[in-house]
């Protein structure tokens, strides 16, 4: 009786309950059409070589350098508890020297760019989708449009561009700090020997590997990118809808970034299988 | 999809000498029909100012004509160029010939006085430093901002930003500059240093303007024609002696300031 009270009273809020699929399917083909629409935009703006590299390099320092800090931290504390939760287990079944060697993996394949693509989505992305929802509920966007200036040219290439950049950089940081904590935990908590870390690490890890972390990097960087500058071009509303964009720019953006990586960790295994050199 | 929306863009001849014609424009927002069949045309050097009750589309009207709204239906053509059904990069042609000043002044936050009305310049490719100043301080010098130009907008009251917004409008010598509300949030000193401006652009340069304006004063001494806008379509079109000695209640009840027939 209950559960009929409240459809009655949802009803005129949620529609024809038969209609609701169609319409989740509507706006999701609608996004993806307005994301297409923007990478077109995007690329239109990439060929016309009209960079503002002034603009790329503030953004540079926006996006790389002042994300360190939290991809670093996340980086160190990730591989210091990965190290602190396998090693007792690994003593168990006699193979410990071996922690470097599977933190190491674990580092630059999956832990080092998720990671460091989560951090950046929460800070970066908001940031984006904040700043430019901002400059378009103030007419901003417009001003730029009416003083002959393409918005994607002027607010999303730079911060492509300079995204493209850094993050591959933010990664091999993610990893390098999570690698020497995992060595610390290892070697200073654990007293395993140095050589026995190191030499293992470095038998089981390759280029491979580290290519695949650069790689995953590259592609959150795009996906981070689109989503946030997406959601800030879209926005409306004022003051809440700029709220409401920022959140769906770090909540799309990462969601996407976790399915995407399955999808890519699965075709770059099948390019760099685990354990060939 | 609207009927116009589907032709290509196009030249139109300027068969009469106007630079701003629009033809039939009609515009909805959901169920709300804000535009219902405009038709208005201006000449080169002309100053309309469009009057009318809040919320009855006279900065959605202006926007049709820089291309920030495309019409459901009707033309926009400026420049003998046709507008509507333009994309946004094929805009650049008309957005070179007209600039706006809007509403809130829309200024570059991360961006100075001097850098916000010097940005026009320095994205049409200007790259002389020199030049560029001189024309900065002689863009704020005309909205006397001169000693304001190392501020953010953020430090700015509401009339300064409005200032400035102007100085960018005016900057790189357009063919026309359309004004939405210029004179709101100003003193009267400040409103007239800004009417006397436009009037300066108008002789020294022969610009054409559009201003949206409530400022009933200003029209008498900026306008050579005022159109009100009312419930969608232009309800007066005329000089401004004809404004005043116009008979009908609707409009002697806007310019009075009276509230007892406005619905």
């Amino acid at each position: 009786m209950v559960a009929w009270w409240g459809f009655l009273i949802l009803m005129p809020q949620i529609g024809n309950p038969l209609a609701l699929p169609g319409r989740v399917m509507l706006h999701f083909l609608v996004y993806l059409g307005q994301l297409a629409a923007l990478c077109r935009e995007l690329w239109t703006a990439l060929c016309s070589g009209v960079w503002r590299l002034r603009l790329v390099a503030q953004q540079i320092v926006a996006i790389g350098y002042g994300s360190q800090g939290v991809v670093i931290v996340t980086g160190a504390f990730t591989g210091a508890v990965f190290t602190f939760q396998t090693y007792a287990k690994f003593k168990d079944f006699g193979v410990e020297t071996t922690v470097g060697a599977v933190v190491s993996v674990a580092l630059c394949r999956e832990l080092g760019p998720v990671l460091a693509g989560l951090m950046v989505a929460g800070r970066v992305g908001a940031a984006m989708a904040a700043d430019i929802g901002t400059m378009k509920v103030t007419e901003q966007v417009d001003a730029l449009r009416v003083m002959g200036v393409h918005p994607v040219d002027y607010l999303v290439l730079p911060r492509f561009l300079a995204m493209m950049i850094s993050m591959p950089f933010l990664v091999a940081e993610s990893i390098s700090f999570g690698l020497a904590a995992s060595y610390a935990v290892s070697t200073l908590g654990y007293e395993m020997p140095s050589a026995w870390y190191v030499t293992h690490m470095l038998e089981h890890t390759n280029m491979q590997d580290l290519s695949i972390g650069m790689i995953k990097g590259f592609v959150f960087g795009i996906i981070i990118t689109l989503i946030s500058c997406h959601q800030g071009l879209m926005a409306e509303n004022g003051a809440v809808g700029v709220g409401a964009g920022t959140t769906r720019a770090v909540v799309i953006s990462s969601l996407v970034m976790l399915i995407v990586n399955f999808f890519l960790s699965v075709l770059l295994n099948y390019i760099f299988p685990i354990g060939t050199a | 999809m609207s009927e116009h929306a589907a032709t290509s863009p196009s030249s139109v001849p300027a068969d009469n000498g106007h630079f701003i014609e629009l033809r039939g424009v009609r515009k909805a927002f959901g169920a709300q029909e804000v535009l219902r069949g405009i038709d208005l045309s201006l000449r080169h050097g002309e100053t309309l100012c469009i009057i009318g009750p809040s919320g009855e589309g006279k900065t959605v009207l202006m926007k049709h004509i820089i291309g920030l709204i495309q019409p459901d239906s009707g033309d926009v053509i400026v420049g003998g160029i046709r507008v509507n059904g333009l994309r946004e990069r094929e805009m650049a042609p008309i957005r070179r010939k007209v600039s706006m000043l809007f509403q809130g002044a829309a200024l570059f936050d991360n961006l100075t006085v001097a850098e916000n009305v010097a940005f026009p310049l320095w994205e049409r490719g200007l790259r002389d430093r020199s030049e560029i100043d001189r024309r900065v301080r002689e863009a704020l010098s005309a909205v006397d901002l001169t000693e304001h130009s190392h501020k953010y907008p953020t430090n700015l009251s509401g009339g300064m930003r409005k200032r400035t917004g102007i100085a960018r409008a005016i900057i790189d010598h357009s063919e026309c500059i359309l004004y939405d509300e210029p004179n709101s949030g100003l003193d009267p000193i400040g409103s007239d240093i800004i009417d006397r401006m436009i009037q300066r652009m108008q002789r020294r340069f022969g610009v054409t303007s559009i201003i949206v304006t409530h400022d009933m004063r200003s029209i008498g001494k900026i306008a050579d024609r005022v159109a009100m806008l009312y419930r969608g379509v232009l309800h007066f079109l005329g000089s401004p002696a004809e404004l005043e000695r116009c008979a009908d209640p609707i409009v002697q009840n806007f310019i009075h300031g009276r509230s007892d027939t406005a619905a």
